[in-house]
């Protein structure tokens, strides 16, 4: 008997941890022993003052990490920076800021993933009092970047990350190939399809396939051929033109994609290129020096970049902004945390960071010579050209669930991928997508 | 005073205990309840908002739910029936007197002392279908290399043999320690009326060691029900949902969609359903006459 007593006991201690979790939302502040110093500080200006940045695992925030002293020296403010892979990222805030707790001051968000949601449940402090003070402050971002950091006229975030899908391949295996750079969808399957080698433990192709990581990828060969993923409210995830854009990314992965691709995000993927085990790729620009960077990549002088393939519908990449900057709801230092923000996104720092591999949303920084010095010559044209392209300004479906609407279009991805029947896959998942639509309205 | 705790002594005694269980177990387990009435998707603005059982009633129509809960029975039935059967394989081996006896426990014991985290990412390199040695090894001994964890029949089947790997060792422990302290009489006794070593392990050895089996299978099923750790590190529940047991689907409804009612909800009838399958054991064994 006693042992049945502390296997209960387990089994009850083990639900208490895991529920536990949701007990951390009733307001049981981790963070309530800073926020008394800062009151004090408050006081006396003089004393240091610490803000908390929650940021995610990203060059970005490994280029910041070595200005900061500058920024501390500068205004005595110290930084102290938290960083978590994208979906520890959003628990972690998510958590956080629901047990209003006054520990996030600032917040590195993915506008188009978390904005919305983060936004309605109230754990943005508004920002246009801030950028409003400063005169003409907003002229020089990318107005679309601004867009999807707004609510209404109102701020709730800045601009940080900007990027666009390029595509990734070896000069090396395309020049031994006699190939050209495939400009078209057509030619990137005939070339993919030429240099896949699996004896060699070469892939002709690599992307993501990992359900919901893959849709933002999936999105840009979607808009290709001519789909989206919703218009006016409605799902069009079964229009002939998306089926035929399921089909095709299906088809280069489950043909010419190395094995395993179904558990891959852009860590795994990238892995896979930079070890020499593809010879195309496609995935965001801002993600590069992954690619080049000799310590990490094992082919860094003959990764080459191209504009993303023309479809039926010409070149249609996504072109986004992938991470913003935003201020905690309950934030007690929120004067230091908008320093912060202006200081990392003067046009000084962004384009430091720029020129380090970052692309930010500056308009004047891009239009400078030094804005793209640093970038490979090719990436540099390929982002310009997507750019110019009919660019959308989004990579996944714009709206408050975006978690549960990217899982059910990666669904009918898988599908393809295993070489399932994709329309069946994708009807199935339609009916899932617009229930999740209508519950927003 | 002294008179008022000398007459509430196994008040004052047991108080300390009380409180800790009432705020660490039941106050959460209580705040799940009421949550699992509420809809609330972890707002400032909009408080819970109650539903009734609207919550409830959406699970069982959803068909990821009823696949986790299938997923989770699986993993469960299949892990623990071959961790019992190769554990207690093993107690009987480690039992024997063979050289370096203490070493071998020692090794035995290091799967279970390991982070499972740390456990997970080493799986998921030796399951890598280029690079990882699970296909080099099946490559050299003239078998097509298989996805292990990447495709959608083997993942379940994978994750087991983590499991397996894991716990076995934990099993074999218990049993190893019941084996131990079996009488030696019946043995003889049986010895001389001439029974065999078959015999005397399945009329002797196992009937006696019925008790440890039964509290070895409990804790080892309560545990492997939950399993969180191993499958969040290695697949996150994919690919697809072909992993995605009833506690990652709940991590998923409440931190991935925001539906913490919905989660809630799942973790009430997950609750539910560990406590029915612990009292069932327990009744099972005292119907065997078994007692601890």
């Amino acid at each position: 008997m006693k042992s049945s007593l502390v296997g209960l006991k387990k089994a009850a201690g083990y639900l208490a941890i895991v529920v536990g979790i949701s007990s951390a939302l009733v307001g049981c502040s981790g963070e309530s022993a800073t926020s008394s110093d800062s009151k004090s500080a408050d006081k006396t200006e003089k004393k240091v003052q610490e803000i908390r940045v929650v940021a995610a695992n990203h060059p970005w925030t490994e280029s910041i990490k070595k200005e900061l002293p500058a920024f501390e020296k500068e205004t005595g403010i110290k930084v102290k920076i938290d960083s978590y892979f994208e979906d520890q990222l959003t628990q972690k805030t998510s958590v956080e800021f629901a047990s209003n707790s006054k520990g996030i001051d600032v917040v590195m968000f993915r506008p188009l993933q978390d904005g919305k949601m983060y936004n309605k449940s109230g754990y943005f402090a508004e920002m246009s009092s801030y950028v409003g003070s400063e005169k003409g402050y907003t002229d020089d971002f990318i107005p679309s970047s601004l867009g999807s950091v707004k609510d209404g006229e109102k701020f709730y975030g800045l601009p940080l990350v900007t990027e666009t899908e390029v595509l990734y391949y070896r000069k090396d295996l395309l020049e031994k190939a006699g190939l050209e750079v495939p400009k078209t969808l057509e030619d990137l399957e005939a070339a993919a399809k030429k240099l896949n080698d699996p004896a060699k433990g070469v892939s002709g192709f690599v992307s993501r396939g990992k359900r919901a990581a893959a849709v933002t990828q999936f999105s840009s060969y979607l808009y290709d051929f001519g789909g989206d993923f919703m218009k006016d409210g409605k799902s069009t995830i079964t229009s002939p033109e998306a089926i035929e854009a399921f089909n095709y990314y299906g088809k280069m992965l489950n043909k010419y994609g190395p094995k395993g691709t179904l558990n891959m995000s852009w860590p795994e993927a990238m892995a896979v290129f930079t070890q020499g085990h593809a010879a195309f790729y496609t995935d965001a620009s801002s993600l590069f020096t992954n690619a080049t960077d000799p310590a990490k990549s094992q082919v860094a002088d003959k990764v080459g970049f191209a504009p993303f393939p023309a479809g039926p519908e010409g070149i249609k990449p996504y072109n986004i902004t992938s991470w913003a900057l935003g201020i905690g709801a309950n934030s007690e230092k929120k004067d230091a945390a908008w320093k912060f923000i202006k200081w990392v996104e003067s046009k000084e720092m962004v384009l430091k960071l720029q020129t380090e591999g970052n692309p930010g949303a500056r308009i004047s920084v891009w239009n400078s010579p030094e804005g793209t010095a640093k970038f490979p010559k090719d990436l540099a044209e390929a982002i310009a050209a997507n750019g110019k392209a009919e660019a959308v300004p989004y990579d996944r479906p714009v709206l408050i669930n975006v978690g549960a609407a990217r899982d059910v279009i990666g669904d009918v991805i898988l599908a393809g991928i295993e070489g399932k029947d994709v329309k069946a896959a994708a009807e199935k998942a339609d009916k899932e997508f617009q229930k999740i639509l209508d519950s927003e309205k | 005073m002294t008179n008022w705790i000398d007459r509430n002594i196994k008040w004052v005694f047991t108080m300390p205990a009380v409180i800790f269980v009432a705020l660490m177990m039941v106050a959460p387990v209580g705040y799940t309840f009421w949550l699992s009435f509420h809809e609330w998707s972890m707002s400032n603005i909009t408080p819970p908002l109650w539903v009734a059982f609207q919550n409830y009633l959406n699970l069982f129509q959803d068909e990821l739910f009823i696949n986790s809960l299938k997923l989770m029975f699986y993993f469960t039935i299949v892990a623990v029936t071959v961790e019992t059967v190769l554990g207690v394989g093993l107690a009987i081996l480690m039992n024997q007197n063979i050289v370096g006896k203490g070493l071998v426990k020692t090794l035995f014991l290091l799967p279970m002392v390991a982070t499972p985290v740390a456990v997970g990412l080493i799986w998921v390199l030796i399951y890598e279908p280029n690079i990882g040695i699970a296909n080099v090894f099946l490559e050299k001994i003239g078998l097509p290399g298989q996805e292990w964890l990447t495709s959608q029949n083997l993942v379940m089947p994978s994750l087991i043999f983590i499991d397996v790997w894991e716990w076995t060792p934990m099993i074999a422990l218990i049993v190893l320690a019941g084996l131990v302290s079996l009488p030696k009489d019946p043995y003889e006794a049986a010895m001389i009326d001439g029974a065999n070593t078959w015999q005397s392990f399945t009329k002797i050895t196992l009937p006696l060691l019925k008790p440890t089996l039964y509290s070895a299978v409990l804790l080892r099923m309560i545990d492997a029900l939950k399993t969180f750790d191993i499958i969040y590190a290695t697949t996150q529940g994919g690919p697809g949902t072909s992993s995605q047991t009833i506690n990652i689907y709940g991590y998923v409804l409440g931190f991935q969609y925001f539906k913490i009612g919905q989660a809630s909800a799942l973790l009430m009838v997950f609750f539910i359903i560990v406590l029915s399958i612990s009292i069932f054991t327990i009744l099972l064994r005292k119907r065997a006459g078994v007692n601890l």
